[in-house]
């Protein structure tokens, strides 16, 4: 079992330029169903065997694509996610790093009171390794099929935490990248409602870093609705204050949104919370073993 | 991205925002010449990228033209120490000479306008308690500050003004200026994508007059590529000369005090992590570098090359979760900006990706002074060591 992605998934690439048609590929290798780009004005081409089209409405016709992963260049990656929820793409995945902020304010009041759920931007995807499923830019080989979720707003950090829990055996349900911008499309608390109601996932890490306050948020969710093992870990202890860590969205402002304040709150709330990176995967063998 | 205060106040000025009168002076004698055009009193103003001028001795009252030069004089090259400028302080180079505003009888507001993540909307924050830390209000009387968010879809509206006027408890004859102020606050803020304008103090004069006595803009570095004039306000003389370095070849770094183990790793969370596990392994991080997802030979080097510039470093820990990237490729970077730059150092290398094995042993046979660790508690470990001049 997984949420988001897996065997049904039907996926679509926006943006087929050097970028999206090598990870358009690299999916596929993979296992994920790539069904077709879209790039405006090189409809009817094929790209790598994949069929391109101008507009999205138009691909969702011909190849019934369900999941669309976004590689469109800042200045165009709000458009691209808006036009596929106006097709009626239920799962948009944005891996652009550098979406304008303003731009992604538009893109949450364009998508209100619409069925389309959004992941990112500038996150690494989301892969369900069991089901062969894989819509991201992460190494699919560290990956392993299994019924641990992941949820993290980093990239090569999520890598190394998968990698440690596939070097113990133990393989993951789905892991979602939710990015590491200031406004994304889900956020910890709702990945964590779709792991929660998983019956595939037995146990959950929740990764997080400095800044804002949805580290906080989710932790009072785990508090009243998670049953589920919950491990969590918060990049950034040693981060000073007012400096942006890379991420547009990780930095502690106003003597908020640090490591130490999440830490605590997500004690608070029974996650079992490491203070170094490298016991994440221990600490999940650990919980699971527990009957 | 930051800007002095008389940046800001020109970008707010040209949106309909009330500003005191001023200008820029960069010497003694052209604050003088502002001076004098402006007419007397008038105040001068230290122009550097943080708070906290006023009580470190950077905003001064002068009544006339000797005042001036004098104080010009003395902050011109001073280095300001605020609590925001951290020990090591900022040296003034440019000087706002601004028309001095009689503050005998007026109020002193907060008003501010972020990009709240939770609700995904602009909000405006103001508050009565104005000329004072905003942090330190927040953390006293959270009450006292009062926030209006922005509705995307239809912009501010005038009532939203208003709530707000009558929370700040503004005389009703001011409100028709307070819903202009506002406003062109609004306006400006998604004209040049701020991700903040903070007016701090925000003055209603005796008679009635709202001004931004103060005034704080940051623009969102994303949406820089649409504002080619507003790119031209940075001052590479407020930020750190090696950060300055670093970002010209698109590296993202960071100097912190007090660490000797310089950092080297792919990706911003990583990164973090791995400062994180340097100081719990006994040592401190000397920096956050974060040289990209897809890290390739060409940005090896010129990471090297940056923390070859930090004298504090007395170790180099490298930590690359490759992925999909070549471990044999990044290793042969590494050599190769080892050995060109001469780098003294030790050196701990901790890679993951494809043909590791491959990369470790390459590293081994080189003959430099390099360790490799396969997970992150041991490079950490390790590098401590080499820091504090241990070897393991």
């Amino acid at each position: 079992m997984s949420v988001l992605v897996g065997r049904s998934s039907r996926v679509l690439v926006q943006g087929m330029g050097k970028h999206g048609t090598f990870h358009a590929v690299a999916c596929r290798e993979y296992g994920t169903k790539v069904v077709g780009g879209v790039t405006p004005g090189k409809g009817g081409t094929i790209i790598e065997g994949f069929p391109i089209f101008d507009s999205v409405r138009q691909a969702v016709d011909e190849t019934g694509a369900n999941v669309s992963m976004i590689f469109v260049p800042p200045p165009g990656a709000a458009d691209a996610i808006m036009e596929a929820a106006d097709a009626g793409i239920p799962l948009v995945v944005c891996i652009t790093e550098g979406v304008p902020t303003l731009d992604m304010v538009k893109v949450a009041e364009y998508l209100k009171g619409r069925p389309t759920r959004l992941i990112g931007p500038n996150c690494p995807g989301v892969i369900s390794p069991g089901e062969k499923c894989k819509v991201g830019i992460m190494p699919g080989h560290i990956h392993k099929g299994g019924s641990v979720g992941v949820v993290s707003r980093s990239g090569t950090l999520t890598y190394e935490a998968v990698h440690q829990l596939t070097s113990l055996g133990i393989g993951q349900s789905t892991c979602i990248g939710i990015g590491g911008d200031p406004i994304i499309g889900t956020n910890h608390t709702q990945a964590l409602e779709l792991f929660n109601k998983d019956k595939g996932t037995r146990a959950i890490v929740m990764i997080g870093e400095i800044g804002g306050n949805a580290e906080e948020e989710a932790a009072a969710y785990v508090k009243k609705h998670v049953k589920k093992p919950v491990v969590g870990f918060i990049a950034g202890q040693t981060a000073p204050p007012g400096r942006r860590m890379g991420h547009a969205g990780a930095i502690i402002a106003g003597g908020r949104g640090t490591a130490a304040e999440k830490m605590k709150a997500m004690k608070a709330a029974g996650i079992h919370v490491v203070k170094s990176p490298a016991d994440i995967g221990a600490a999940i063998a650990k919980v699971l073993k527990k009957p | 991205m930051k800007i002095h205060e008389y940046q800001g106040k020109a970008v707010l000025a040209s949106f309909g925002v009330p500003v005191p009168a001023g200008k820029v002076a960069y010497s003694v004698v052209e604050a003088a010449e502002v001076a004098k055009e402006l007419g007397f009193p008038v105040v001068v103003k230290a122009q550097i990228h943080a708070g906290g001028r006023g009580k470190a001795g950077g905003v001064k009252l002068a009544r006339s033209a000797d005042e001036v030069e004098q104080i010009a004089k003395t902050m011109l090259g001073m280095t300001l120490r605020t609590h925001q400028t951290g020990p090591e302080g900022r040296t003034v180079r440019r000087l706002l000479i601004e028309q001095a505003m009689d503050l005998e009888g007026s109020r002193e507001m907060y008003l501010a306008v972020v990009v709240d993540r939770a609700t995904a909307s602009p909000v405006f924050m103001a508050s009565s308690q104005g000329g004072m830390d905003i942090e330190e209000v927040a953390a006293k009387d959270p009450k006292a500050i009062v926030k209006e968010a922005v509705d995307p879809a239809v912009g501010f509206q005038a009532f939203q003004a208003r709530k707000l006027a009558f929370a700040l408890d503004l005389p009703v004859a001011t409100l028709p200026r307070a819903v202009s102020f506002m406003q062109a606050l609004h306006k400006a803020f998604e004209a040049v994508d701020a991700s903040l304008l903070e007016i701090n103090p925000f003055l209603m004069t005796k008679a009635g007059a709202l001004l931004a006595l103060d005034a704080k803009v940051n623009f969102d570095d994303n949406a820089l590529y649409r504002h080619p004039d507003l790119k031209e306000l940075r001052d590479l003389d407020e930020e750190d000369p090696l950060e300055v370095e670093a970002s010209k070849f698109g590296l993202n770094y960071i100097k912190l005090e007090g660490g000797n183990v310089g950092c080297m790793v792919n990706g911003a969370g990583l990164a973090m992590a791995t400062m994180d596990i340097i100081k719990l392994a006994g040592g401190a991080p000397a920096n956050f570098l974060d040289v990209g997802g897809g890290a390739n030979a060409e940005q090896i080097r010129n990471a090297f090359r940056i923390l070859m510039m930090d004298k504090d470093v007395k170790a180099v820990l490298i930590n690359i979760f490759g992925g999909i990237l070549r471990g044999d490729v990044l290793a042969e970077g590494v050599i190769a900006a080892v050995r060109d730059l001469n780098v003294q150092v030790p050196v701990v290398i901790r890679i993951k990706g494809n043909n590791e094995e491959r990369a470790k042993e390459m590293l081994r046979q080189s003959g430099l002074n390099f360790a490799t660790a396969d997970d992150m508690t041991e490079a950490a470990r390790r590098v401590v060591a080499a820091a504090a001049g241990r070897t393991k």
